[in-house]
């Protein structure tokens, strides 16, 4: 009998709340799909009560930031795909229930590593080039993602804490960097202007467009490694429990140094790709805070590729609309992005309440609790 | 020696802004929630003071000392404070994540606070509450003029030592009173806390609401004082929120520590703008980050040490980031 | 509230508590006077527990009354309970770790005064001296052994004013000399006029200490004798109960060949306490050897030893002897769970968490096959069709009910998550087969599956080791039993020739030598 599952009954509460399993796929998202609904429509009363403004019409504008002409398209597709990208990285430690916070410094040292081969090392042939600086950006990303993991085999030191702290390190490094290349002048400016070594080729005529297609592959690739491979299977088991880790044999701590090497390079990725692809140079801005939705974008998204990039969409899409409605109406501005997706994350993250737990009505509490 | 003072002044008022937002943090963490929503409250309740002081000042031909200060007060702790709510009520009552709820804050509450903002910048890149500046700002009559000694220790705005008296009274409650132990017991281990009859729930609300509200002040300090009373879009308050989390780390949980801590950053914060003076050198523009960096890589190192050591006084407290769900017990 | 004359302090009367369908408590009854101390007493999972939980609000009972000195009662929760002056030592101590003494002695307490440690101190010092105790109010709980943490359990409910104190296997984490100061201070206690429960089931401390005794057994009623009139055998009869025919079926082994040598075996648990001393066995093929004991003296880290899960005491040895090789014997203590398969050794281990250690809750019955076996193999990727052709199987073989082998095994019942675990250690062919509490929760159906599986692998001679708690079933089921007691191996015993009451003093009673002087 397992007593610690069981209540009292008799002097209970009318109502009170039981955890609750196997909830229907279809119920889970539509609880989801019903949160962002409810989320619109506060975001709605919100604009209305403050701008005066017809909310259908703001959402209207909305929807014009990402889809009003191709180019718009492609920049939400591309956006979606670097944070789409940084969630593909955060998922295998979360699923491992390591509380990798420290993705926007990953970021920023794998975009550093890519610059600073760019900047150095200019003289290589292409395809030499670009090795090289996916390389150097791997392993900056992969070694930012190592040390904490050390300290969490090693002393079980909160992860949490110290992957936040190695943001700001990271950050400093690349003002710091950024500091010395541009020397007197204003602003770094792009790397290799004249040369356009190590910037990506185009591809229908932009050069992000690469971006996409490494991020989409990455997606792919991670899906497959976290459903298919032993890596995976790994990484699942020690997530669920210690004791059946230990049971099964497996080396938690070669799992918790191993998969932090795959994050930690995932996002190097990211950064490489944002630094070659998109920007041509690097600052802090270059992950954008990127780093910090993308946690929530994993999380919210129960680390499947497939829902992150449904999540990273609305969120890209919620941003730029927020821009759109910005440079439409005088009494909107681009914070607004922030509020909306503020509340809508607000609202998903209520939502799973609904999804695990379930409310136990007294006149049933007697037929629920099993022995 | 000038530039020592000043130095001194720079750390002070910096270690004001972050004192406050450590010390709310402290509290909420002692209740078993880490709030990573600092920048976002800190966001919100600058904004809410300032936005207070700016109107109130403005709509009255002479305004009142007291009554601006206690607007510009309540402001930022009440907006705060719902601020806290919001993140109580996702993650105590619908249980969820608390690190990502806390994200999720930051991300809210920069927007909320830069969205109206922008509506009182009203097109310009700033706007200043010049009288509750003054306000804030005011030196303590005589001492300050006490030459050197009265500049470093006398001559700063009454929230700078307000906020030490803080750091005491805190530190009071939470070790030499029932409330105080109650709540660091449902810190530690809430399983327990309910067991001997301590409402889990209400304390986890109160204190970290409450938490909330004292890190709005350091928000609204920095706009009023440390920000000389201007708001712009353009600021360091995130920067400054992280720094505040950090602290609380470094301080190992422990408001006395806060105080002296909150210090130490500023003076490592500023100290590329003064140190080279003092010395007669000139670094060159690149290190200064280098320098600003050294509070983190100390709050990391402090924290590895910590765990590493294992005493327990210096551990976090033990439920930190668990939510509680007494079925589970 | 109705007064009612009564000469008891404590009364419960006709109590009955159902949890679903198990019904823990039916019609208890049992009282207490004030200066008195009753040991209630039974097997494991006889109700004991869930009764006292009653009494201290943990539980609410479904039928019955409760009357507390003369005054019929309600006891919604804890707080009801002690306002009663009814305090409760539950097994698991309720302690905030890096608070002193006196700090846990004062967490949650209303008062109007103001508060301050030191009176608090002076009152927590006041009661030690008293009672004897030896409790430093400034000492941190994380610095203090298992029994300084029970008697600051003690102290807690006593500073509170409770007369009425109830004590849940207290003996269980203490040594032989910690037991003696802990009864001294009972008997304290009782001259103090407080009355005194003590659920044990271990039958000398019922002889020495208390004065009355009442028995349950699987959630009925038994009775109550004065202490001064039982013995030991008398006890055991009344707990055991009368022996029950399950016609589980039992076969002679065939061609017994020793397969493993456990030898000096000791292990300490993370408190320090050793939980294992000095265990002398062999186990051979074709064999069911049962294991029996009160929860926990050991049982658990026997197997997780041998499993490879549980550090040993030097000097320990468990030597395996494969078949077909038995001249080469090959020893398994200081392997990991990893390289012990690796090696071939063919050990099964169906342990006593289920969904906490021998399954993956989250995965499906097609995941959970590959956990222990799935680095087989090169390549880099996970196999996909034997796992799920074995799921597939063990699906149709044990008549697993899931809605789908994807399905996360947490959400079947309790009696398919065990076919689940066991339809997959049996598939691995094992030379030797441990199995923690096989039938615990499970329905009577289920329960035979189990048994009739365990006795198919005894026939392929496999080396079977069942630890269980039913007494019946480990005389129908094994050939031999080894009885537990505190941790020491107190016997072991043929299973066709025993009886349930040589068991049941086996697992309650050192045997002379070794009893509570060691």
């Amino acid at each position: 009998m397992d007593k610690k599952q069981l209540k009292k009954s008799g002097g209970e509460p009318l109502v009170r709340i039981a955890k609750r399993e196997g909830v229907p796929f279809w119920k889970a998202w539509g609880v989801r799909v019903i949160a962002v609904i409810l989320a619109l429509i506060v975001c709605a009363i919100f604009i209305y009560l403050v701008t005066k403004l017809n909310p259908i019409q703001v959402y209207k504008v909305m929807l014009e930031g990402s889809f009003k002409s191709k180019y718009k398209v492609l920049c939400t597709l591309r956006d979606t795909a670097l944070l789409l990208g940084i969630g593909v990285a955060l998922a295998p430690a979360f699923k491992m229930r390591f509380w990798n916070i420290g993705a926007e410094g990953q970021v920023l040292m794998g975009g550093l590593a890519t610059a600073a081969v760019m900047v150095y090392c200019n003289e290589l042939p292409a395809w030499l080039l670009f090795v090289v600086m996916l390389a150097a950006a791997l392993c900056a990303g992969a070694i930012w993602g190592l040390i904490p993991a050390i300290f969490k085999s090693k002393w079980d030191t909160n992860e949490t804490l110290i992957t936040l702290m190695m943001n700001y390190v990271a950050i400093n490094i690349v003002l710091c960097v950024t500091n010395l290349w541009r020397g007197e002048k204003s602003s770094m400016g792009t790397i290799n202007m004249h040369t356009k070594a190590g910037w990506f080729p185009e591809i229908f005529g932009y050069r992000f467009i690469l971006n996409i297609i490494i991020i989409f592959v990455l997606a792919i690739a991670m899906f497959i490694y976290l459903k298919r491979s032993k890596h995976g299977f790994e990484i699942s088991v020690v997530g669920e429990s210690a004791n059946t880790a230990k049971y099964a044999g497996i080396n938690v701590k070669k799992v918790i140094i191993r998969t932090m090497l795959i994050s930690g390079a995932i996002c190097g990725i990211c950064g490489f790709i944002t630094v070659a692809g998109r920007d041509q140079t690097i600052s802090t801005a270059t992950a954008g805070g990127y780093g910090f939705t993308a946690i929530i974008v994993a999380w919210l998204a129960k680390f499947n590729s497939f829902y992150m990039a449904l999540i990273s969409f609305l969120l890209i899409f919620l941003e730029n609309g927020a821009a759109q409605i910005a440079s439409a109406y005088s009494s909107l501005n681009d914070y607004a992005a922030s509020i909306i997706t503020g509340i809508i994350l607000f609202f998903i993250l209520g939502s799973e309440f609904f999804v695990n737990y379930r409310f136990v009505f007294r006149t049933k509490a007697a037929k629920e609790v099993k022995g | 020696m000038m530039t020592l003072v000043a130095w001194i002044n720079r750390a002070v008022w910096f270690g004001t802004v972050i004192m406050f937002a450590s010390l709310g943090e402290i509290i909420t963490e002692k209740s078993g929630n880490l709030n990573l929503g600092v920048p976002g409250i800190m966001f919100i309740g600058g904004f809410a003071g300032f936005a207070g002081a700016y109107y109130y000042e403005n709509a009255v031909a002479n305004p009142n000392v007291a009554l601006i200060v206690l607007i510009a007060l309540l402001c930022a702790f009440v907006a705060a404070g719902l601020g806290g709510l919001i993140y109580s009520f996702l993650t105590i009552t619908l249980r969820a994540n608390q690190n990502v709820t806390g994200l999720a804050l930051t991300i809210f509450g920069a927007g909320i606070a830069n969205f109206f903002g922008v509506r009182v910048l009203n097109g310009g890149t700033s706007v200043k509450a010049t009288f509750a500046n003054k306000v804030f700002t005011a030196k303590i009559p005589f001492l300050s003029k006490l030459g050197t000694v009265g500049d470093m220790l006398f001559s700063y705005g009454f929230m700078v030592y307000a906020v030490i008296i803080l750091a005491v009274v805190i530190h009071c409650v939470l070790y030499k009173t029932r409330t105080g132990l109650n709540l660091r017991a449902v810190g530690e281990n809430p399983a327990t806390a309910d067991a001997a009859g301590v409402n889990v729930t209400k304390y986890k609300y109160v204190a970290t609401c409450l938490g909330a509200g004292l890190t709005g002040l350091g928000g609204v300090y920095y706009v009023l004082d440390y920000g000389y009373g201007t708001w712009s879009t353009a600021n360091s308050i995130e920067a400054l929120g992280w720094l505040a989390v950090a602290l609380v780390i470094f301080a190992t949980w422990k408001p006395l520590n806060i105080i002296w801590g909150s210090y130490l950053f500023g003076v490592l914060y500023w100290l590329y703008n003064y140190l080279p003076t003092i010395l007669g050198i000139t670094i060159p523009p690149y290190a200064t980050q280098l320098i600003q960096m050294v509070p983190y890589i100390v709050t990391i190192v402090v924290l590895v040490f910590v765990s590493f050591r294992k005493k327990r006084e210096n551990q976090p407290p033990a439920s930190l980031g668990l939510a509680y769900f007494r079925e589970e017990r | 509230m109705r007064v009612i004359a009564t000469q008891y302090a404590v009364e419960l009367r006709n109590i009955t508590k159902t949890f679903g369908s198990v019904v823990a408590n039916n019609n208890v009854s049992l009282n207490v006077r004030s200066g008195e101390i009753l040991s209630l007493l039974g097997e494991n999972g006889s109700g004991k527990t869930t009764l006292m939980n009653m009494l201290a609000g943990i539980y609410f009972p479904d039928s019955g009354q409760i009357i507390i000195k003369g005054t019929e009662v309600t006891i919604r929760d804890p707080h009801d309970a002690l306002a009663l002056g009814i305090g409760m030592i539950h097994q698991h101590f309720k302690l905030v770790d890096v608070f002193t003494a006196a700090e846990n002695v004062a967490l949650g307490l209303e008062g109007k005064e103001a508060f301050n440690i030191k009176e608090i101190s002076k009152k927590v010092r006041a009661i030690c001296e008293r009672y004897g105790f030896d409790i430093d109010p400034a000492q941190k709980v994380y610095d203090m052994s298992v029994s300084q943490k029970q008697t600051l359990e003690i102290v807690k409910v006593l500073y509170r004013g409770a007369d009425i104190l109830i004590l849940d296997e207290p003996t269980a984490v203490l040594t032989p000399q910690e037991t003696e100061k802990l009864f001294a201070v009972i008997r304290n206690m009782k001259a103090d006029g407080k009355s005194v429960i003590i659920i044990t089931h271990k039958l000398h401390e019922v002889l020495e200490v208390s004065d009355r005794v009442t028995i349950l057994c699987k959630g009925e009623y038994i009775a109550t004798v004065e202490t001064g009139e039982a013995t030991e055998l008398s006890l055991t009869e009344m707990m055991v109960g009368a022996k029950v025919t399950l016609d589980i079926g039992r076969t002679e082994p065939v061609n017994p060949v020793k397969r493993l040598a456990v030898k000096k075996l000791s292990c300490r648990n993370h408190e320090g306490v050793k939980v294992l001393d000095d265990i002398n066995f062999d186990v051979y093929s074709g064999e069911i050897l049962g294991i029996a004991g009160i929860s926990g003296c050991g049982q658990k880290e026997l197997l997780e030893a041998i499993a490879g899960l549980q550090p040993t005491l030097s000097g320990s040895s468990v030597e395996y002897y494969p078949p077909g090789e038995e001249d080469k014997p090959c020893q398994l203590l200081g392997k990991s769970a990893r390289e012990i398969h690796e090696r071939g050794i063919s050990l099964a281990f169906v342990p006593e968490d289920r969904l906490g250690m021998g399954l993956v809750g989250s995965m499906g019955m097609t995941g959970n096959m590959m956990l222990k076996s799935y680095t087989e193999g090169h390549s880099f990727f996970l196999r996909s069709k034997e796992p799920r052709e074995l799921a597939e199987q063990i699906k149709d073989e044990l008549g697993v009910v899931t809605p789908g082998l994807n399905t996360p095994v947490r959400r079947l019942s309790g009696g398919n998550v065990q076919k689940v675990l066991v339809g997959r250690e049996i598939s691995s062919n094992p030379a030797v087969l441990m199995t923690a509490y096989a039938v615990r929760g499970l329905d009577i159906n289920t329960s035979y599956t189990i048994y009739h599986l365990l006795n198919e692998q005894k026939e392929k001679g496999v080396a079977v080791i069942y630890v269980g708690e039913d007494l019946d079933v480990l005389l129908e089921l094994c050939d031999r039993i080894l009885v537990l007691c505190g941790g020491k191996l107190n016997g072991i015993v043929d299973a066709r020739s025993t009886t349930k009451e040589e068991i049941g003093l086996l697992m309650t009673n050192l045997k002379a030598g070794d009893s509570n002087n060691g």
